[in-house]
């Protein structure tokens, strides 16, 4: 499991559980569609939450019995566990817009 | 127990097969699915598919030693067990076992966003690590098709489902996908496509309210298959197909009479009633006795301790036994050994399968001797009469393959002589007894023939078929120039003969009286005369004795008269006086 949680706003978020994004993102190995997939999502956090995010991937090759708890089918899927509600995205995030307003950040903007 | 005729394929380039244990299944797919191969079941909603697929599993898991692995995409495992357990399949023990792994797919289109190019590897991951971690066998995906309702790039989609199959031939797992019942084409979203090797399609019809499931298997690539529907039935012990092709006319028959417990019936049967394993129809109007008929059959079966299987569908079995002490006919000892059982049930209750179905389950958890269905009729109400010949063409088959002698009632309509679907019916018979009422004189008398009975010498005699409260009985009818008379017409004309035989024993009687009289009195005139003869005869006789003694008495008197005349001695006179001389000298 290649965990990356970004350390830069770690100890804040804590006291504002609501206010830390928590992503995570299921990939099997290190496919190109995975790579596209991280480094778009990395972007959409980056330019909007930054330091109130953290991205928890999982590698289903490795981990195969996690797959049932977010009833993962298709890979890459970002599944963002907080805040609530759970909100599942499926493919690479190539469409930004598309995945800005899925994650509710273009209301948040 | 015979196995089931079957048809033998090639041997050597056999495909391998899975079976499925479903009754019925295995024989009209020869074998079972094809091994490693997907098998694609199609219908529409509430046709079994579900469980169809989970009966695979669980009998794989349980009888053949199989696990396997269930994806669900549409309910989830609490849900699939509650629903199978009333089907006898103890999915949740099985899970417990790790002899099942049920994995429960929940695709909520509305929570899911699709955002560039993806895969299913998601899927195939946990499919994988199901089928390792217990390793399976058998795959069962119950409707892969939610995936294109939760998914809606079909291009990517479908390009995934081709790779999944592919996959799962690679895995070597035998796999059942279920898919919904497209309207132009088998699978509403065209999943056939992407399986080649068999395509079972299930239907569920309903026929004047009464609903009847269908299987067929539509491809089956590498074996010789029925291609006939099949109906299939969910009872409680799960899906079981009857195909009509799993009985034949190979069946061993037996040349063992038994009797019908009517004498003078055997007796019209060449004195030994019916072949042991043969199918009798007995038809007749309403009244005319074929529930005492079919009873009184019961109990002489059961009187030599043989099994009786008594379907009824008129009359509940208390009715019948209450019925049957008015002809003085004891069922209960019979119910008591448990030589005779009832089975009761309206015919409206299930559709003709369901019907067929629980009587073949009745008869191989009874192993009766002998059947009796009373009526047969009541059942063509329920199918058209092709269903209802089919029916009935299985039902006889399977009798008479466990030589199960059989006795169907038929009601007939009065005024009818026959019905069209007796006559196709009777063809299955081997033979037939006609009750028949005879109106007259104001009554109506029961009559019997023997229409048919294969194999045997048979009366052509009509008998007029007597109940009385000491049973049941065959007498002779009367049949002559006023044609057949039975009742109190027979009755009377006895009378007749017995009257008019008694005049011509009167006749013959006073016949020999007189001669007797006229022999009486040749025997007098004969004595008669003998003593008028004997009276001459002494007449004669008394005149010879008047002559001699007459001339005696002549010579006496001329003697006499010469003494007198003292004329010359005679000769007796000298006699008398030597006497005188001698008596002189002493």
């Amino acid at each position: 499991m290649k965990t990356k949680s970004d350390p830069r706003p770690s100890s804040p978020s804590r006291k504002k559980p609501s206010k830390v994004w928590q992503l995570r993102l299921y990939v099997t190995d290190k496919t190109p569609k995975s790579q596209t997939a991280f480094s778009n999502l990395k972007r959409i956090c980056e330019s909007h939450l930054k330091g109130r995010y953290r991205i928890t991937v999982i590698d289903l090759l490795k981990h195969p019995h996690l797959a049932k708890g977010d009833q993962i089918l298709a890979i890459p899927t970002v599944v963002r566990r907080l805040p609530k509600p759970v909100r599942t995205f499926i493919g690479c995030l190539s469409d930004f817009d598309r995945a800005l307003v899925g994650l509710d950040l273009r209301a948040a903007e | 127990m015979k196995i089931r005729a079957r048809k033998t394929p090639p041997k050597g380039a056999r495909l391998p097969k899975c079976p499925t244990g479903i009754q019925g299944l295995d024989e009209i797919t020869d074998g079972g699915l094809p091994r490693g191969r997907p098998t694609l079941i199609c219908g529409g909603s509430g046709c079994g598919k579900t469980l169809l697929a989970i009966e695979f599993l669980v009998r794989g898991a349980r009888d053949f030693g199989e696990p396997g692995v269930l994806m669900s995409f549409e309910e989830t495992e609490a849900e699939l067990a509650a629903n199978v357990s009333s089907l006898g399949f103890d999915l949740a023990g099985q899970v417990r076992r790790k002899k099942i792994v049920v994995d429960y797919v929940q695709i909520d289109p509305g929570e899911i966003q699709e955002n560039g190019e993806y895969d299913l590897e998601g899927l195939f991951v946990r499919l994988d690590y199901a089928i390792k971690s217990i390793g399976a066998k058998r795959v069962v995906l119950d409707t892969l098709e939610a995936l294109f309702v939760g998914l809606h790039n079909e291009a990517i989609l479908r390009n995934e489902l081709r790779r999944l199959f592919r996959w799962l031939k690679a895995r070597g797992v035998t796999a059942v996908i279920t898919a919904e019942r497209g309207r132009e084409q088998l699978t509403r979203n065209g999943l056939e496509e992407y399986v080649s090797d068999c395509v079972i399609l299930l239907d569920h019809r309903v026929n004047d309210q009464i609903a009847t499931r269908n299987m067929r298997l539509v491809k089956y690539r590498g074996t010789l298959h029925g291609t006939n529907e099949f109906p299939f039935l969910i009872g409680d012990t799960g899906i079981s197909v009857l195909p009509i092709t799993s009985v034949g006319l190979n069946h061993s028959i037996s040349n063992e009479r038994v009797a019908t417990g009517i004498p003078r019936l055997d007796a019209m049967l060449g004195g030994r009633g019916f072949f042991r394993g043969s199918s009798i129809l007995l038809t007749g109007t309403p009244g005319t006795g074929k529930t005492i008929f079919a009873a009184n059959f019961a109990h002489a079966a059961c009187q030599r301790n043989e099994r009786t299987l008594f379907f009824s569908f008129e009359e509940s079995p208390n009715q019948i036994v209450r019925n049957m002490h008015s002809i003085g006919l004891r069922l209960e000892p019979a119910i008591k050994k448990d030589l005779l059982r009832f089975h009761s049930a309206r015919p409206s209750l299930y559709g003709l399968e369901m019907h067929l179905a629980i009587m073949f389950k009745e008869v191989s958890t009874f192993q009766p001797q002998f059947v009796i269905v009373d009526p047969i009729t009541s059942l063509m109400d329920v199918g058209t009469p092709a269903e209802c010949r089919g029916m009935v063409t299985r039902l006889v088959d399977y009798l008479k393959e466990r030589q199960i002698t059989t006795l169907f009632t038929s009601l007939t309509q009065a005024g009818h002589a026959l019905q069209q679907s007796e006559a196709s019916m009777s063809s299955l018979m081997d033979s037939w007894l006609l009750l028949q009422d005879f109106e007259g004189n104001g009554e109506r008398n029961r009559v019997l023939y023997v229409l048919k009975a294969r194999g045997m010498a048979h009366s052509n005699q009509v008998r007029e078929f007597l109940i009385s409260d000491r049973g049941v009985d065959l007498v002779d009818a009367y049949i002559g120039s006023s044609g057949v008379l039975t009742g109190s017409a027979r009755v009377a004309q006895e009378a007749l003969e017995r009257a008019s035989g008694l005049a011509v024993q009167q006749e013959a009687a006073r016949r020999k009286r007189e001669l007797g009289r006229k022999r009486d009195m040749l025997a007098r005139k004969i004595s008669e005369l003998r003593s008028e003869y004997e009276t001459e005869a002494m007449e004669l006789r008394r005149i010879d004795e008047q002559v001699g003694s007459r001339s005696l008495v002549l010579g006496n008197e001329r003697a006499a008269l010469g003494r007198l005349r003292q004329a010359d001695v005679m000769a007796p006179a000298g006699t008398r006086n030597g006497f005188g001389h001698k008596n002189t000298k002493t």
